[in-house]
């Protein structure tokens, strides 16, 4: 028999460009400590850490679970740590729900993080390798090809990124923990800012952050001695996903990965979804340059093939519309590579728990996490709700 | 608990140095053979999980590329960890204990041999007071090995034994590396590396890699005559610095081999210890009795391709219980310097 | 009373295996400050290793001349050559020549290059479909006006002079139109 899993606590870090006033361990253990008072634990209740973050090149240091291991309350412990690319933050999440599932721990600490300004981001995700090309078009060049296909097939107009970034920046504001606060942000200020990859401008893209993220994870009995101990309920978790395609393969397609569809099917079969619009209350979806939202809501099935730009552009992913996405902000707002994905899940289960503040939406019962990452090759999603399953 | 065993597995020779492939080249042949001793393809693989590090491959995202050896389409279940594979084989472990998966493919690799291997590891340190002085990993080894020689636990002779033992054992292993050795008194004769190291005392370094498949229950008795399976497995980790903590035992090791039920009779151990002085902490810590046969690989003395060595502990002692020259085997990993984290594994032949 | 500034004697360490670098920082201040941050330099350096299938396709390269890799059970062709059939795990069983003529199968206009060899702004980054290719390779887009770049279009590669060849990527300066008709995109949905 398999255990069914909830979230129990969720705790991040003030996410800013440079965290200069915390050492690499304190950044962590900011969102640890708010992750274990949520759940009303403290450390020593903790079976297992399971960690996660993208290349080790962003901070210099190889494998720096093992100098972590005392400032993640792990000696004596099981201490894991996944690297998926971008969908780990995702990824992880799932490999510690995976360990209370198989009934091996009963409460597993999840952390997921990148302190991007130890070394530069942008140079650590694109350094030149002897031997293979060079993109001299950086990292958002290698998207953006995809991102004006998509425009092309769809007949999109050409200001749906826009709106997506005003949307998730203006939603940033209403999230304290947010990197980037853009109160005078605009329509006009977007739309003029620097272009950079047709049809991505500055405004657009993600910043480059510092930021963890942590999560308890919990069995049923954990569950219910939280909820008794916080008065908080937990985030039951529904379902998972996970699946990997090759970053080129012939009949790949970018704009709608075969990995990404699957992925969603599985997680929807898992949750009893059947109609993901009409069951699912709230999105946070991994979206790191705005066009990505309409290409993700078709994927996800929530709109059909060249028809998710409507859905942004009638305002149904705003915060009041009937599919609200990335009411925190998003990766738009706040990008520490190896804490997004597990921001996306974890904000999904704050919504649950009616812990969004002035983010939250009010009486959101199910919630998808989502995360990508690679040539938009991984993913990573959960379903979480409010219900027991 | 799900029955586990493992149904086949495949290495490399292992070598200094794999000039002429790439990462993605080296592990792909092993991957093939170890689905080929399964009987299977990897249409029939429910889950996928890899271990390696960026830091080794020179190449952030590098284990991108090896999705190719794979063969991910349509699209599969599939993670990895930037550690050792033995530890993606737990990750498996767990994900066919959830019932998710009834069968997975597990694979771990590295070329050490494009960069500096001493220097990179210098860069798994603290990152504030370590790092910086640049320790390479023998030096930083070689002050486990002056306290367990200052603490009277081992003498410089029962190192070089050690290391003479292993190697000899390697001579029977058609992967190893380092085959064959000195007598110990000509080992004793050279001259030190990093005092109280000496190059016997060392690992090789290491290009290679190694696959094994898991499946659960009827489908592992259907894909092997004779599954190794897993009847216990667990993983520790103790704490990063060196100065707070006694080198000479591994607290984690004796943790993980209870929680692993590591006890009664045991036919082979096969141990990673990357250095002679260490394989004394383990077989202590895993408290083996001394007519256990340790290391009939030839240990990671003889190969030590890292990402991939613990792993073949594991393959190792499943291999003599699939061939039916062993029944019941410990297995155990490590990761981190100094013996930092470490994963045992109880393997038994019978079902 | 305090130890005078620099006045903190650090020993070097025997037989020069290490050595103390200039101190800036004064031994100890009365003005005491946060230390937010510590600057360490780091470098490794790495001899990489191409493997097969790269080394084959570069020296193809330094010829003239655009290599693929064959699939053995789909008959896919692969560029650059990767030695594996990505969807079948199996090695590639040797390679055909690939274009030169090729189709754009996505691009953009950039409008900030990376690194040193990027062209002046704004410029035209494609995917790229060799004619007899399966899968795309990256490529700038030069000698048309960015703005008439188009999805379909025909282009052929301009090659660095022939005394400049060499085993690398550069032999291929950019990729320019060709008189030809456009291929229709929908042909091209699944070669990016």
């Amino acid at each position: 028999m398999t255990e069914r899993v909830a979230v129990i606590g969720v705790g991040q870090t003030k996410h800013a460009a440079i965290r200069g006033d915390v050492s690499l361990p304190g950044l962590l253990r900011e969102a640890v400590y708010r992750a274990l008072a949520d759940a009303h634990l403290t450390m020593a209740d903790i079976d297992a850490v399971v960690v996660g973050k993208a290349p080790d090149f962003f901070e210099g240091i190889m494998m720096p679970e093992g100098y972590l291991a005392e400032a993640l309350g792990c000696v004596g412990k099981p201490l894991f740590r996944v690297h998926t690319a971008g969908s780990v933050g995702g990824s992880t999440a799932i490999v510690a729900a995976s360990h209370i599932e198989a009934g091996v721990h009963e409460r597993v600490l999840t952390v997921g993080w990148e302190q991007q300004s130890c070394s530069e981001a942008m140079w650590a995700l694109s350094f030149q390798i002897p031997f293979q090309q060079q993109l001299v078009a950086g990292a958002g060049g290698y998207f953006a090809p995809f991102i004006n296909e998509y425009v092309r097939r769809s007949g999109a107009p050409e200001d749906i990124g826009i709106l997506v970034a005003l949307k998730d920046r203006l939603n940033g504001l209403k999230n304290p923990y947010a990197h980037l606060h853009e109160p005078d942000i605009t329509y006009e200020s977007v739309r003029d800012s620097f272009m950079l990859w047709e049809p991505i401008r500055y405004s657009e893209t993600c910043p480059s952050s510092d930021g963890a993220i942590a999560m308890v994870l919990g069995n049923e009995s954990a569950a219910a001695q939280a909820e008794a101990s916080s008065g908080v309920p937990p985030a039951w978790i529904h379902g998972t996903a996970m699946r990997s395609e090759p970053s080129v393969a012939m009949g790949r397609d970018q704009i709608s990965p075969l990995a990404s569809q699957e992925c969603a099917a599985a997680v929807y079969a898992q949750a009893g979804i059947t109609d993901p619009r009409g069951q699912i209350d709230v999105v946070e979806m991994y979206v790191p340059f705005s066009w990505y939202e309409p290409m993700w809501l078709e994927t996800l099935g929530f709109a059909d093939e060249g028809e998710g730009w409507k859905m942004t552009e009638s305002g149904a992913t705003q915060m009041s519309g009937d599919l609200p996405v990335n009411c925190s902000g998003g990766v738009l707002c706040t990008n520490p590579i190896g804490a997004s994905g597990m921001l996306r899940f974890g904000e999904a289960a704050m919504q649950i728990r009616g812990q969004a503040g002035d983010h939250q939406v009010d009486g959101a019962r199910t919630a998808l996490g989502h995360a990508y990452g690679g040539a938009a090759q991984f993913f990573a999603m959960w379903v979480v709700g409010a219900a027991k399953p | 608990m799900r029955d586990v065993a493992i149904v086949s597995s495949a290495q490399t020779a292992h070598r200094r140095s794999v000039d002429e492939l790439n990462e993605v080249e080296l592990i792909q042949p092993v991957i093939a053979a170890a689905l080929a001793g399964a009987g299977v393809s990897i249409g029939d693989i429910d889950f996928v999980c890899s271990g390696s590090s960026d830091y080794l491959a020179g190449q952030a995202f590098s284990f991108v590329m090896t999705l190719d050896a794979v063969g991910a389409w349509p699209p599969i279940v599939e993670s990895h960890v930037e550690m050792d594979a033995a530890w993606a084989l737990y990750e498996a472990w767990i994900k066919i204990q959830t019932g998710h998966a009834d069968s997975a493919l597990i694979f771990g690799y590295s070329k050490a041999s494009p960069g500096d291997l001493p220097r990179v590891l210098s860069r798994q340190l603290d990152p504030y007071y370590q790092a910086p002085l640049w320790p390479d990993a023998v030096a930083y080894a070689g002050l486990q090995g002056r306290a367990m020689l200052d603490a009277g636990i081992i003498t410089e002779r029962d190192m070089a034994e050690i290391a003479h033992r292993n190697r000899m054992a390697a001579e029977a292993n058609p992967n190893a590396q380092v085959t064959g050795s000195l007598s110990v008194d000509d080992l004793l004769a050279q001259p030190y590396l990093s005092d109280p190291i000496r190059r016997h005392d060392c690992p090789p370094i290491s290009d290679g890699g190694v696959a094994v498949v898991l499946a659960a229950g009827d489908l592992a008795r259907s894909w092997s005559s004779r599954p190794a399976w897993i009847r216990g497995i667990d993983h520790r980790i103790d704490g990063h610095q060196i100065g707070a903590r006694d080198l000479t035992v591994a607290p984690s090791i004796a943790t993980a081999a209870a929680k692993a039920g590591v006890s009664g009779r045991f036919d082979i151990a096969e141990v990673h210890a990357p250095f002679s002085f260490q394989e004394p902490i383990i077989t202590s810590a895993l408290g083996l009795s001394d007519d256990v046969m340790v290391n009939p690989s030839g240990g990671a003395l003889a190969a030590n391709p890292m990402m991939a060595a613990g792993l073949i502990r594991l393959a190792e002692v499943a291999a003599r219980i699939s061939d039916g020259s062993a029944d019941r085997g410990v297995a155990h990993a490590t990761g981190g310097h100094c013996l930092q984290q470490n994963l045992v594994c109880v393997l038994e032949g019978a079902s | 009373m305090p130890p005078a500034d620099n006045d903190r004697q650090i020993t070097p360490f025997p037989g020069d295996l290490w050595t103390q670098p200039p101190i800036t920082v004064p031994a100890r201040s009365t003005a005491t400050e946060e230390v937010q941050r510590i600057r360490t330099p780091a470098a490794l350096h790495y001899r990489y290793n191409p493997g097969i299938a790269p080394t084959v396709f570069l020296r193809e390269l330094a010829q003239k001349r655009i290599v693929g890799g064959v699939c053995p059970t789909s008959g896919e062709v692969y560029v650059p050559p990767r030695g594996m059939s990505p969807k079948f795990g199996v090695p590639t069983s040797g390679t055909v020549e690939v274009g030169p003529k090729a189709s754009i199968t996505a691009f953009c206009v950039v409008h900030i290059g990376f690194g040193v060899n990027a062209p002046p702004v704004p410029f035209v980054s494609a995917l790229i479909l060799p004619d007899g290719a399966s899968v795309s390779l990256y490529g700038l887009i030069q000698e048309i006006p960015y703005d008439e770049v188009r999805t379909g279009m025909r282009v052929e590669p301009v090659w660095v002079d022939d005394d400049q060849l060499s085993t690398s990527f550069e032999n291929i300066k950019w990729w320019r139109p060709i008189d030809e008709p456009d291929t229709d995109p929908a042909l091209l949905k699944g070669h990016m």
